[in-house]
């Protein structure tokens, strides 16, 4: 018969107008213009340039910390997709939903994995940038691109900060009441801060505990309801559609820079 | 036993502990020539060498298995968001390790002539992204996942009792990356610890690229052409910011009083506190004639101290001390410099004006919320 003929199924696949249709250069690219060709070709891949000094590969060198930050915060958008799914940001559930992750969800082990992943990007972070300190690379023509990353920082702090909150139990409460306090001293835009004083026209002060910048942060006087719904919809929604534009620069600038720094 | 226990307790005191990393910090970083010939004659470099890594980690190791021994240890360092903590610990003194190592080996040979390792002759020496680094970058992620899902299943992320806006906690601590800030509150008030410095470290790494004008040591692991921007940047970055908030994490307890590694965190702990003022000092003090009752004469020695402080003394360096940065980054990027250093040496200054003299505010002016 026929059949004895007959290839493998995967070669036979590999054939098929649909397999073309997605993957171009055909099978495992083994010669050096197929293996540039993968990359360029590729929409993730094609982040990186096709060729890199051979330091930028050594783990020693960059310590794959810039690398890890960005792959943490895939996990962590992954995991507060499916955090959202169980969460309601109210006083009345938002506790007790947290309970029930743990509890009631099957293999709940989620909101560990966001929160020691947090834990984890802020760390990754910090050590991206003292790699990227100690090897010189914030100097000419790299500039704005350090600029850019300290910004990054800013916000993996604000986004781990506004985080916090959700549980809404002692230590997220008062961590952050602690944290948020601080806003009340603010210079001029706080009710506590110097210079609040000032802005006021005869007996009317335009700076008060109901129209200072904390007030506009946690949405009220006191911690609640509406700090919830605000750090929620900051944390969820805010800060990571504006972490995304800063990452996608920051990217952009790294090629657009020459690529990884090197020795002159 | 108990005698060590006793000892660490006592040389973690923030007096002591900070005392001394600040008076051997700058041997073991050294920012100048000076600096550097004792860096050398004591011997320091040794601790960028393999021996240097292994005694320092068992060291530290050691200290850590022997501390889990003592049941006050143990509730501070395993509370579960204490844990990364830990790591960090381990982690910053790896990567200070790993810099510090590769720095002094490209000095030696871009000494003996040679180029830095990470030297490459292009086009030749390039890697080729598919597989070369497709490959570390996959290995990274599924050893991290892996670690992260082992990390997960062991260790149970904290849940405490549901939020009560009526009962605070004692300590009520920040998040642990702002606990350095928090630590600040101890010295300064919240516009300053929570808002000014904070908003000036983001300022101030926001410009090191354009104060740092040094075109050497860019691509490669050094130290010998950037000692200053490097002992400037470790002593901000390991000290101002790491160990403030170590000591936040693990040596603050209720009342955020200190209390020592293996102290038992006695809530009626009581340290008494009878700071006073700057004009307070001078009027009633010393010139014995009580507070006058003009705001501005009250509090006009502390706009002495500090007009001469940020106004006098920068003009002076540039002419001194600091004249090689003044005549490298000219009078616009050098007044800006200035000012950051200052800042930055005035968080040391105000800590120990408070320990010695039990200063509280250098300018205070509650009336206004204007107290540094």
């Amino acid at each position: 018969m026929a059949d004895t003929e007959k290839k493998p199924f995967l070669e036979r696949a590999k054939e098929s107008q649909v397999w073309k249709s997605i993957f171009r250069g055909g099978g495992v690219p083994k010669s050096r213009r197929q293996r540039m060709m993968a990359v360029l070709n590729s929409v993730f891949l094609h982040l990186h340039p096709v060729r890199l000094p051979k330091h930028a590969v050594k783990l020693k060198f960059t310590w794959c910390m810039g690398g890890l930050s960005f792959f943490i915060f895939l996990i962590l958008t992954i995991s507060g997709i499916l955090l959202m799914f169980y969460y309601r940001p109210t006083i009345e559930y938002a506790y007790t939903d947290i309970i029930d992750l743990g509890e009631q969800v099957p293999f709940g082990i989620m909101r560990e994995v966001h929160r020691w992943g947090a834990h984890a990007m802020v760390i990754t972070v910090w050590l991206h940038m003292f790699r990227v300190f100690m090897t010189g690379s914030y100097k000419p023509p790299r500039e704005f691109n350090w600029s850019i990353g300290v910004i990054l920082l800013l916000l993996t702090l604000l986004l781990s900060f506004t985080g916090y909150l959700l549980p809404w139990d002692q230590l997220a409460i008062w961590a952050i009441t602690v944290g948020s306090n601080m806003a009340r001293a603010t210079p001029f835009l706080g009710h506590e801060g110097p210079g609040a004083a000032m802005l006021a026209i005869g007996d009317i002060n335009f700076v008060t505990m109901g129209s200072d910048v904390r007030f506009a942060l946690i949405g009220g006087r006191f911690m609640g309801e509406a700090a919830l719904l605000r750090f929620y919809v900051l944390h969820c929604i805010g800060l990571p559609f504006i972490i995304m534009i800063f990452m996608a620069v920051h990217f952009w600038r790294v090629r657009k820079d020459g690529g990884i720094s090197t020795p002159v | 036993m108990e005698a060590f226990k006793d000892l660490v307790n006592t040389f973690s005191s923030p007096t002591i502990l900070f005392t001394v990393t600040l008076a051997s910090f700058f041997f073991i970083f050294p920012p100048s020539d000076w600096f550097d010939k004792w860096h050398r004659r004591l011997g320091l470099y040794l601790l960028w060498t393999k021996k240097g890594f292994i005694i320092i980690t068992i060291g530290m190791l050691g200290f850590f298995i022997v501390g889990l021994g003592d049941a006050n240890f143990r509730s501070i360092v395993l509370k579960p968001d204490n844990v990364p903590i830990s790591g960090l610990i381990f982690l910053l003194f790896f990567f200070t390790w790993l810099s510090m190592r590769q720095a002094y080996r490209n000095d030696e040979r871009m000494e003996a002539g040679e180029k830095p390792d990470e030297y490459y002759e292009p086009p030749n020496d390039k890697a080729l992204v598919w597989p070369d680094l497709v490959y570390v970058e996959f290995i990274s992620l599924i050893l991290f996942s892996a670690f992260l899902m082992v990390w997960s299943v062991g260790l149970p992320a904290p849940i405490e009792e549901p939020a009560n806006p009526t009962e605070s906690p004692n300590p009520a601590k920040a998040p642990w990356y702002f606990l350095g800030l928090q630590e600040l509150l101890v010295y300064f008030d919240p516009w300053l610890a929570g808002v000014v410095f904070p908003s000036l470290i983001i300022v101030g790494l926001m410009a090191i690229p354009f104060l740092d004008r040094n075109p050497e040591g860019s691509g490669y692991y050094s130290y010998k052409n950037r000692k200053f921007a490097i002992a400037m940047f470790m002593f901000g970055w390991l000290i101002l910011w790491n160990m403030l908030i170590i000591v936040g994490t693990f040596l603050r307890g209720p009342n955020w009083n200190f209390f020592g590694p293996f102290e038992y965190w006695d809530i009626h702990k009581l340290e008494p506190l009878t700071n006073i003022n700057l004009s307070e000092f001078v009027f009633v003090k010393w010139l014995q004639t009580g507070l006058p009752d003009n705001i501005l004469i009250r509090e006009m020695w502390g706009f002495v101290v500090l007009g001469i402080y940020f106004v006098i003394l920068p003009p002076l360096l540039a002419k001194t001390l600091l004249k090689r940065f003044y005549d490298n980054l000219g009078s616009f990027r050098y007044a800006i410099f200035v000012v950051l250093l200052l800042t930055t040496i005035l968080l040391p200054i105000k800590m120990y004006l408070r320990w010695i003299f039990n200063l509280k505010y250098i300018i205070a002016i509650p009336e206004y919320f204007f107290n540094i």
